[in-house]
């Protein structure tokens, strides 16, 4: 058995409930309805089972985790528990009465969401009236209060042409941190592919507009940007590496090497309900299969012996499954992988589609 | 970094004892970074009253070390903090 590290990080998907609906949403196809989440109880049981474990950071998330009504008591629970508490928020669902109480009890950092740099956009995007206007009056309160702020910007083709002015609202928002996350096209992103794909001239330009503003915002914000992995040459540490850095769990209790996970549908996955948090790590069967670069020896793919092994883990187990149609292949972000141009050359053609229509995410998947 | 300014660590920016790790870290926001020996006396010298001067006194005393030397450790070390975030300061 490959060596079992000590985990750092849990994202916590307290819902799977938004009052938004962004056409990329990481949450799966399928989501869970409120009856089956698990309760408070529950969730503070796994926050200190993460923290005897190790795991120092926990993401409150969703979903939208202001829709769960024990938000305030989750958040004590995971500040008591010892963890690094940080939500993970689109502001909608907050009040500024809300906000005070998950300070006072501890809450260490918000991520903030927008959609976009203007209401037009922003609203279009998450799909509801006045978002826009609601993030714009949290991240007040939030700089108010001192509590660090992150501004997450899902980037996409609909919006990478204003990255400068994404950047320049995020410092104005008071952020100290800022995501430009480019689109991970799983479930509802691959589902949209075709409206949201940026083409490869605007993701070079994007990568030297982060790296000018890194420069110049040296002390003010961080800034943290990963090339979109169609376009890399190599494919990234996904997750730092399968069940090496973190885990997560979904709403249900099921828990992840990494959020996406159930895209993969050979595997099955321990519950909290079930099964003690350290035992699924160390000896749940999703968290093994990958662990490590043993799996890669019985591939005859080019993972098999590459002196990047250790470096990047075979990136993504997802993207190789739906890809390769079998996880322990190689990520077809690499360029050694047999379906990196076939990957790309799909990429490169729905980016140059002239239709920006694409479907909401909503709770019933067809 | 001049003399009387005073370093601090900002709200969402602590150091936390691992028990499982048996190590120091300074946690911030998507970030844990593990404190050696020096990290650990220099930020547990860091409490938000200090000025970078006194600070370098406190070390050189401490650790019997010339000041110089501690001087320049720390400020390296506390610049890459303040550039990510994660130290800031009063002057």
């Amino acid at each position: 058995m490959a060596e079992v590290p000590v985990p750092m990080a849990m994202l916590a998907e307290l819902t799977h409930r938004c009052p938004l609906s962004c056409p990329y949403c990481s949450n799966p196809l399928e989501l869970v309805q409120a009856k089956a989440e698990l309760g408070t109880g529950e969730w503070i049981d796994v926050f200190r089972q993460a923290a005897a474990m190790g795991v120092l950071h926990v993401h409150l998330s969703g979903g939208e985790p202001a829709s769960r009504r024990d938000l305030e008591e989750l958040t004590s629970g995971a500040r008591q528990a010892g963890l690094y508490t940080n939500l993970i928020t689109s502001g909608v669902g907050l009040t500024e009465r809300r906000f005070h109480d998950l300070v006072d009890r501890g809450l260490d950092h918000v991520q903030l969401s927008i959609q976009g740099v203007d209401a037009a956009t922003a609203n279009r995007l998450g799909g509801y009236k006045r978002g826009f206007e609601q993030k714009m009056k949290v991240a007040d309160w939030i700089r108010a209060s001192g509590v660090p702020l992150t501004v997450n910007a899902v980037m996409h083709r609909q919006n990478l042409d204003r990255l400068d002015e994404t950047i320049a609202m995020a410092v104005r928002l008071g952020a100290r941190r800022l995501e430009v996350a480019n689109t991970q096209y799983h479930g509802w992103a691959y589902r949209n592919r075709f409206a949201l794909m940026p083409t490869p001239e605007q993701v070079r330009r994007g990568g030297e507009i982060v790296a000018e503003a890194r420069e110049r915002l040296k002390g003010v914000m961080v800034i943290d940007y990963v090339t979109p992995d169609h376009l890399a040459t190599y494919p990234k540490p996904c997750m730092g590496g399968w069940a090496r850095v973190g885990l997560c769990v979904t709403p249900l209790g099921k828990v992840l090497p990494c959020h996406a996970a159930e895209t993969i549908t050979t595997l099955d996955f321990d519950n909290v309900r079930d099964r003690p948090l350290t035992e699924i790590w160390t000896h749940g069967d999703a968290f093994t299969r990958y662990r490590g670069t043993a799996w890669m020896a019985g591939s005859d793919g080019p993972c098999n012996g590459c002196d990047r092994a250790s470096r990047d883990w075979g990136g993504c187990r997802c993207q190789a499954f739906a890809w390769n149609g079998d996880a322990a292949t190689a990520d077809p972000a690499c360029a050694k992988a047999p379906t990196h141009a076939r990957m790309r050359a799909a990429a490169e053609a729905e980016a140059a589609r002239a239709s920006d229509a694409f479907e909401y995410r909503t709770m019933r998947a067809s | 970094m001049t003399p009387d300014a005073v370093p601090f660590l900002p709200r969402g920016v602590r150091v936390h004892w691992c028990d499982v790790r048996k190590g120091h870290y300074l946690l911030a926001p998507e970030r844990a970074v593990k404190m050696d020996k020096v990290a650990a006396a220099i930020l547990g010298t860091v409490d938000g009253a200090r000025t970078f001067e006194q600070v370098i006194d406190k070390l050189a005393t401490d650790f019997r070390a010339p000041r110089e030397e501690i001087a320049r450790d720390a400020a390296a070390f506390l610049s890459g903090l303040i550039d990510k975030r994660m130290v800031e300061i009063r002057l």
